[in-house]
């Protein structure tokens, strides 16, 4: 099987986008600023990068890099203030080794004077992004990113089923499946790891959800409300371990080959955990950073939301959301639901989507407009 | 082809899942393996929520999937409810840590 990507120096890109990053949050209203101004170029705004203890500052920097490195982005400007915390410097560096990077940064003259230099910058950065053309590429090429949310019971039984028969296709033909929340593996970790290529990958994965479980019950509470979310209550599910047995079944049948860290770049072909939370908002920016170039979400009572570099085709089992949802539900599900169609014959529907946005086809996230937001997970405080 | 009204996963299991709103006194059929049953149904059960496919007793563990999602605050009647008014989680339970310290 193939698709029509573009060829980057790291992989195959699916967008051909240039993109506007904030190195700091106190940069984020020059980035948005250029892009109403230039509306060609892709706005990349979050909240952190400064006043936070320094695991987290080289978690962002190296997200930010990583990000900047997704072959969905044909090149990338950065726009930093200039007392921050990250290092635009090093951020640049390692850009610059694989694609274009400059950089302006607000502090030596201004929003205003940044906003014409960003502008120049970008407009000659989009006239050399519509020489590259889209060629052919094998589907292994492809890192396929699979999340679920918004779950509630369908999730478990209809879209998350369909992802995970997605998921061992795509793998079958050599490519690579990315997914995370472990949050949503208490209670499930155990089904897992039993997948696990070695022992030192399963010892990896418990240890990893021992981590976050840890970290919630140190608040001294029952987690409940917060993981599974008053929707996941409101949609059926009563604990976490309901939660986690009915998001695993995204990750299909194949072998589980490696456990790797919040926003580290996916080198491995097959199915790969990476740590990080639940919530979407910084979930799918580590797979962005991981390399992703196309998602598959799965939601039971309806998530609308999309990804600013890299495209998500939401699937839903809910035939309530599939209906009255329509404008932002690309893989209708229902009739698997109502047991018309099997997984399989759902499934393939589903790979053929995935062909075609991966070949420029919009996901309605994009067609709407309704990409715009992300965070990246951080660990520490803000201090 | 008639709606199935509710699904049991695995055949561990000792809940279904409604896939309709179901009223209390309906009798729904349910299927599982080679096993086929019907059920008096003794809660209204919302679209997509639980109820027990047998008798479960307080502390017993909630079966769905074919693992443990939790277990019985209360005794639970075949065709009764299953939520969060008479399930607890196991996990992530930070407040029963902080009972014991």
């Amino acid at each position: 099987m193939e698709f029509k990507g573009y060829l980057r120096k790291n992989g195959v890109g699916i967008r051909n986008y240039v993109g506007i990053m904030s190195t700091v949050g106190c940069s984020a209203d020059v980035v948005q600023k250029i892009a109403q101004l230039n509306p060609r170029v892709k706005p990349i705004v979050h909240h952190q990068g400064c006043a936070q203890t320094p695991p987290d500052i080289l978690n962002v920097e190296n997200v930010l890099i990583n990000l900047a490195l997704n072959p969905n982005l044909f090149s990338v400007l950065l726009v930093n203030l200039g007392c921050e915390s990250t290092s635009l410097e090093k951020i640049a560096d390692a850009i610059s080794k694989v694609k274009d990077v400059k950089t302006v940064t607000i502090e030596e003259k201004g929003m205003s004077e940044a906003v014409s230099k960003g502008l120049e910058i970008t407009k000659k950065m989009c006239t050399e992004s519509k020489k590259v053309k889209r060629k052919t590429f094998d589907l292994s090429e492809l890192k396929l990113a699979i999340k679920c949310g918004a779950s509630d019971t369908t999730s478990g039984i209809v879209s998350n089923p369909v992802a995970g028969r997605v998921a061992d296709m795509i793998i079958e033909l050599g490519g690579t499946v990315v997914f995370g929340e472990t949050t949503e593996l208490i209670g499930a970790e155990h089904v897992l790891a039993r997948r696990a290529v070695s022992k030192e990958v399963a010892d990896k994965l418990y240890s990893t959800v021992s981590t976050i479980e840890k970290r919630a019950m140190s608040m001294g509470v029952d987690m409940r409300g917060g993981q599974p979310t008053g929707g996941n209550i409101r949609g059926g599910i009563t604990t976490i371990e309901e939660k986690s047995l009915g998001a695993i079944c995204k990750t299909g049948s194949s072998k589980l080959i490696d456990v790797i860290d919040y926003g580290d770049r996916v080198t491995k072909k097959g199915l790969i955990f990476m740590d990080g939370p639940g919530r979407e908002l910084e979930a799918l920016t580590g797979f962005a950073a991981g390399g992703s170039q196309i998602m598959l979400f799965s939601t039971g009572s309806g998530a609308p939301q999309g990804f600013p570099i890299v495209p998500v085709i939401k699937a839903s089992g809910n035939p309530y959301v599939c209906s009255n949802l329509s404008e932002h539900i690309d893989a209708d599900l229902s009739s698997v639901f109502y047991g018309y169609e099997t997984i399989d014959s759902a499934a393939k529907k589903v790979m053929n989507q995935i062909i075609d946005v991966s070949s420029g086809k919009l996901t309605k996230a994009e067609i709407l407009g309704y990409d715009g937001n992300f965070d990246i997970y951080c660990r520490g405080p803000v201090i | 082809m008639s709606i199935r009204k509710a699904i049991i996963i695995n055949v561990k299991d000792n809940v279904a899942n409604a896939l309709v709103d179901i009223k209390k006194g309906d009798v729904v059929r349910l299927d599982i393996g080679k096993m086929h049953f019907r059920l008096l149904i003794k809660s209204n059960i919302p679209f997509g929520h639980k109820f027990a496919t047998k008798k479960i007793s307080k502390d017993e563990k909630i079966i769905k999937y074919g693992e443990v999602i939790g277990k019985a605050t209360n005794d639970i009647d075949a065709g009764e409810y299953v939520h969060i008014h008479n399930v607890i989680g196991l996990r992530a339970r930070g407040d029963l840590e902080k009972t014991k310290t």
